[in-house]
């Protein structure tokens, strides 16, 4: 692809403790393109997440939006790159002590110097846009955990962002309510032409969605590419994923005798 | 018995790099509080009166009644015990002071800073924790809004105004009730005690109570954010972060006051 990435992470390395998340990540993300990060519970998919939106800071690499390394550039300039970007987080975050309304217009509020009376309309914009129009009064405890979804998506979208990220939308969520989810944020894709990094393990959320795949495993990425591309994957990996097929569970028995006797395996 | 040994140096070992670890992060924190408080509100970069003001009503008003009515009861405490010893030695014209220079510079700073720890500290501890556990303060951030500057800032600057106007509200009333208990149990008039008691307190009583009180609050408010900020864990761990949240304060609270109390013995 000709374009510039939007997003690119380079040979990123994320460790906890000892332990290492992401063994050197690269992944370069196309302004107005969505992409979908897609991997078993564990193998690095929210780390990775964590990592782009500079929530954590990388052993080692780096991530670049908009050319700019989100880690060694001065807060200024990262709170000018933070303004253009939402994040849906999986347990929608909303800030409890506040009504709905407020959260929405929280943004707006901290980053704007607009009157109180515009924001108020484009509060309740967003609030129609994702279906809660009326609900701007109520506290975030007294919404259902799907209008939660949707209120936490009309903060994100509040500053009109130019990148969206989605950590496991349709979570915890029923079926008819994550495809409602899943068509809102195609409708915002194609409506105000957002760029959308989606991590998930729901593979019906990822063929709605998701112009590219990215298969995440073991704190690597397998495999990038579009959903037909996927598919036709010989990678045992991958084709075990898109199959739904669980693991073969082969029991050595020496291992698991030293497993459960403590001995040094 | 070598086994024990290293097992004992062990454990020693870890606490003094966890105890270590821990400090490290209270002084970033401490560095990006002060940063963000005295510092960026010149630079343009806006302060946040708001949250600030919610944050005293919450510290200094809400907490007024308990404060005084327990200050009330100690003042009428150290009434009672001074008059006790005073009495044997016909001098209970003392009670006025020893109750006057006791509560100023003593008990008035640490009992307020004891309820307050208590009621607030733990407060903060369980709001942030309660904001952390539910990603709020990881969506404050990644709206290129500093946690610091929303959450910490607010509560510490709160807290260093609220904490010794409670204090000399909290002196006043235990005051109160040593006059109150002498005037009913004592042979005094109320003009003498009264004049007894302006006379035993020098300004620098005073001081030396407020500048302790103005440190316990950058201890409650800061330990309280920082056992907040760093809770891992749900609910659980909201919980036991309160606890020790609780525990720590009241040490350091008292540890300080140690430290003060000495200076103060040393040089007035």
């Amino acid at each position: 692809m000709a374009r510039e990435p939007i997003i690119q992470v380079k040979n990123l390395v994320a460790t906890y403790g000892s332990r290492t998340v992401l063994k050197g990540v690269d992944l370069e993300v196309y302004p107005g393109e969505s992409l979908a990060i897609l991997g078993r519970s564990g193998c690095g998919k929210s780390t990775l997440l964590r990592h782009m939106i500079g929530l954590s800071r990388p052993a080692e690499g780096e991530v670049l939006i908009k050319g700019q390394d989100i880690n060694r550039i001065s807060e200024d300039a990262r709170v000018a790159i933070f303004r253009k970007i939402g994040m849906l987080f999986q347990s929608a975050a909303l800030f409890n002590s506040m009504t709905v309304g407020d959260n929405v217009a929280f943004p707006l509020r901290e980053h704007t110097g607009l009157e109180e009376s515009t924001i108020q309309i484009m509060m309740k914009m967003k609030l129609d846009l994702v279906g809660l129009s009326g609900f701007d009064r109520f506290k975030p405890a007294q919404l259902s955990g799907g209008m939660k979804k949707r209120a936490g998506l009309a903060r994100a979208i509040a500053m009109d962002p130019e990148i969206l990220f989605c950590d496991e939308p349709s979570a915890g969520l029923d079926p008819v309510v994550a495809a409602g989810l899943d068509n809102l944020i195609l409708r915002l894709k194609s409506a105000f032409k957002m760029t959308i990094v989606i991590v998930t393990h729901e593979m019906e959320s990822v063929f709605t969605i998701a112009d590219r795949i990215a298969m995440m495993h073991e704190g690597v990425i397998r495999a990038i590419g579009t959903r037909d591309e996927l598919k036709q994957s010989e990678d045992p990996v991958i084709r075990q994923f898109f199959n739904r097929e669980a693991d073969d569970e082969e029991i050595d028995r020496d291992q698991y005798l030293n497993t459960i006797t403590g001995a040094g395996g | 018995m070598s086994k024990t040994a290293t097992k004992i140096f062990g454990q020693v070992g870890r606490r003094g790099l966890e105890l270590a670890g821990q400090s490290r992060e209270v002084g970033r924190l401490a560095r990006e509080t002060f940063y963000w408080m005295l510092i960026a509100p010149f630079r343009g970069k806006g302060f946040k009166w708001k949250y600030v003001v919610e944050q005293m009503v919450k510290i200094g008003y809400e907490s007024l009644p308990i404060v005084s009515l327990i200050a009330f009861f100690v003042g009428l405490i150290i009434a009672m015990q001074s008059a006790y010893q005073l009495k044997a030695f016909g001098a209970t014209i003392y009670t006025a002071n020893l109750t006057a220079v006791s509560i100023i510079r003593e008990l008035g700073p640490l009992l307020t800073a004891i309820i307050i720890t208590g009621r607030n500290g733990s407060a903060i501890t369980a709001e942030i924790g309660t904001m952390r556990v539910s990603e709020e303060i990881d969506a404050l951030a990644t709206m290129g809004l500093n946690p610091v500057k929303f959450l910490v800032v607010p509560r510490v600057l709160a807290m260093m105004i609220m904490l010794p106007c409670l204090t000399v509200i909290a002196d006043l009333v235990g005051i109160f009730g040593g006059y109150l208990i002498s005037m009913l149990t004592l042979d005094l008039t109320s003009v003498r005690y009264v004049d007894q008691t302006i006379s035993a307190l020098t300004f620098k009583d005073l001081f030396s109570g407020l500048t302790k009180s103005g440190f316990f609050a950058l201890i409650i408010a800061g330990i309280g954010c920082h056992q907040g900020l760093i809770v891992r864990g749900g609910a659980e761990g909201v919980g036991k972060a309160t606890t020790r949240s609780v525990v720590v304060s009241i040490f350091l609270i008292i540890a300080a006051d140690v430290l003060f109390t000495t200076l103060f013995y040393a040089s007035f």
